[in-house]
């Protein structure tokens, strides 16, 4: 019986080494030390036990306010970014658009919308719109818009084309194709991504008041630069609750579409 | 009528895939394509309604040149042209009945059916196409739901509901198994009589060819090597289209058509 040889796995290896040496060149470049991280530990500690021992539990009622208006924000920054990323995503499509040039323009100005972190965005429009919770409700459209559109277009390269193939040999307009060919096999995907989407912005909407955009990240900024630790722990505890709902109802529903 | 004038077709990568084919495809007839895998059927059919463009050469449906057509033209000429797919192309998420509404799209304005609407008799249409292909129970069902062969049947249905002149059917059996395949040929071969619908099939299996067709054209590596009524296919005409014997999976065999008659109630 002559046994094939095993195949030398270079590749594997070689895979393996890269990846050691760049680990190794990140601690390099970034400074890394254990001792630095051992002699943070104590102050650590004592900022985590004032955030999660001794939270401030009263200050909940001082947060509802802007907790809703978090909520809004992120509500209203899907809705937006979910809607005008459709037209972008169907421009970019490369099985529904057969102009190269045309598709890779709007490929690459999505590109830079998902460049830009959505905090960024966020001070920029502080900075035009003034610190408040439209500023932030802007930035989130904008960066739920280059998200989705990117998601979106995926999915539309992704169908299955028989259907489009069958639509175009019956003389239907391109229209009528997005329509009836692209629309009914993306819906679920495209109505779980405005979902993931904001379950993230949910998240960075918590941090946008930061940079003045609105929302609960106001008070995260107020008390931090005070030092009430106790505080930031209740806002911690309160953002923590309201994802972990969103999540759970967002990945039920989910699992429905799909 | 179906006129087809040398007509050659190289793609991108020098592929031949057909070479200077002239051919006349009368009305109400039903033609069956057959051939080696990549002997050019599939060019040869996609051609007439333009889904792949000639290399040189040119087809003439009614004495218009689908060739020449573009935009709007086009899409008027291949809604006169119903095509079927060996993979049925349906989308598989919708309901049955949209599946075949899909067929009237031509017909309206882009901007009325976008918004899902198809006037009363478009329906109706539609209702009979699936009665045609004894299917019409299944109407409100996702197309998902259905076997291959009812597949078949709704995409059937979908091209007869653009009240088409020509069928084109590309592989329509090759992804069924061998009493479907019997249902889905007799669907063909009664729509080609009731209604005079022209009807041109690639066939993979000869059998089937010899059993449903008027006429048989035979491709070899892109060239017409035989065209004739049924009756002149012998097995020296076989020889020539193949090079070679015919292969066990070239030919159906018999099927018991018997059991046709309570298969059409059977989930398979």
């Amino acid at each position: 019986m002559n046994i094939p040889q095993k195949p030398l796995e270079i590749k594997k290896y070689f895979s393996i080494g890269l990846f050691l040496t760049i680990l190794f060149a990140s601690g390099w470049f970034t400074d890394f030390s254990l001792t630095e991280v051992f002699r943070g530990i104590g102050e650590t500690r004592e900022i985590l036990s004032k955030m999660f021992l001794h939270t401030d539990l009263g200050y909940v009622k001082n947060l509802l306010g802007p907790l809703a208006e978090t909520i809004q924000m992120s509500l209203i920054g899907t809705a937006i970014g979910a809607v005008t990323a459709v037209p972008v995503a169907v421009f970019s499509a490369r099985n529904f658009i057969k102009h190269k040039l045309f598709t890779g323009f709007w490929r690459n100005f999505l590109g830079v919308f998902r460049t830009i972190p959505a905090l960024v965005f966020a001070a920029i429009f502080a900075s035009v719109f003034g610190l408040n919770s439209f500023s932030g409700m802007l930035a989130l459209s904008v960066f739920t818009f280059g998200l989705l559109a990117k998601l979106i277009y995926e999915a539309m390269e992704g169908i299955d084309h028989g259907a489009v193939e069958a639509l175009e040999a019956s003389g239907a307009s391109q229209l009528s194709i997005l329509r009836y060919a692209f629309i009914p096999q993306i819906l679920p995907q495209y109505l779980s991504f405005i979902l993931y989407a904001f379950e993230i912005n949910i998240r960075s909407a918590s941090i946008l008041g930061y940079v003045g955009a609105g929302g609960i990240g106001v008070f995260y900024q107020r008390n931090l630069s005070f030092f009430r630790y106790e505080r930031i722990g209740t806002i911690v505890i309160l953002t923590f609750v309201v994802v972990l709902i969103t999540d759970a109802v967002s990945a039920k529903i989910r699992e429905k579409l799909v | 009528m179906v006129e087809i004038k040398n007509l050659t077709k190289i793609y991108p990568n020098g592929v031949k895939a057909l070479e200077d084919v002239s051919l006349t495809i009368k009305e109400g007839e039903f033609v069956a394509i057959i051939g080696l895998s990549g002997a050019g059927k599939s060019t040869l059919l996609r051609m007439i309604n333009k889904m792949i463009e000639p290399t040189s050469g040119d087809v003439l449906i009614n004495g218009q040149s689908i060739v020449a057509a573009r935009g709007k033209k086009l899409r008027r000429m291949r809604r006169d042209i119903g095509m079927i797919f060996q993979s049925f192309n349906l989308v598989k998420r919708s309901k049955v009945l949209t599946n075949v509404l899909a067929g009237r799209i031509a017909y309206h304005n882009p901007f009325i059916t976008t918004l899902g609407l198809f006037p009363e008799r478009d329906k109706q249409i539609a209702f009979e196409a699936l009665h045609r292909v004894n299917i019409l129970e299944k109407a409100y069902n996702r197309a998902d739901e259905l076997s291959g062969g009812q597949m078949q049947r709704v995409a059937i249905a979908r091209s007869l509901a653009q009240e088409p002149k020509i069928l084109l059917a590309d592989e329509p059996v090759a992804s069924l198994d061998p009493i479907t395949t019997i249902q889905v040929m007799n669907d063909l071969r009664r729509i080609n009589r009731d209604l005079k619908l022209t009807t041109l099939v690639n066939l993979h299996h000869v059998d089937l060819a010899l059993k449903y067709a008027h006429r048989v054209i035979g491709l070899q590596a892109g060239h017409l090597v035989f065209d004739g009524p049924t009756s002149e296919v012998d097995d020296e005409v076989l020889r020539q289209i193949y090079g070679r014997e015919l292969l066990d999976e070239e030919v159906l065999g018999e099927v018991d058509e018997e059991v046709l008659g309570d298969a059409d109630d059977i989930e398979i």
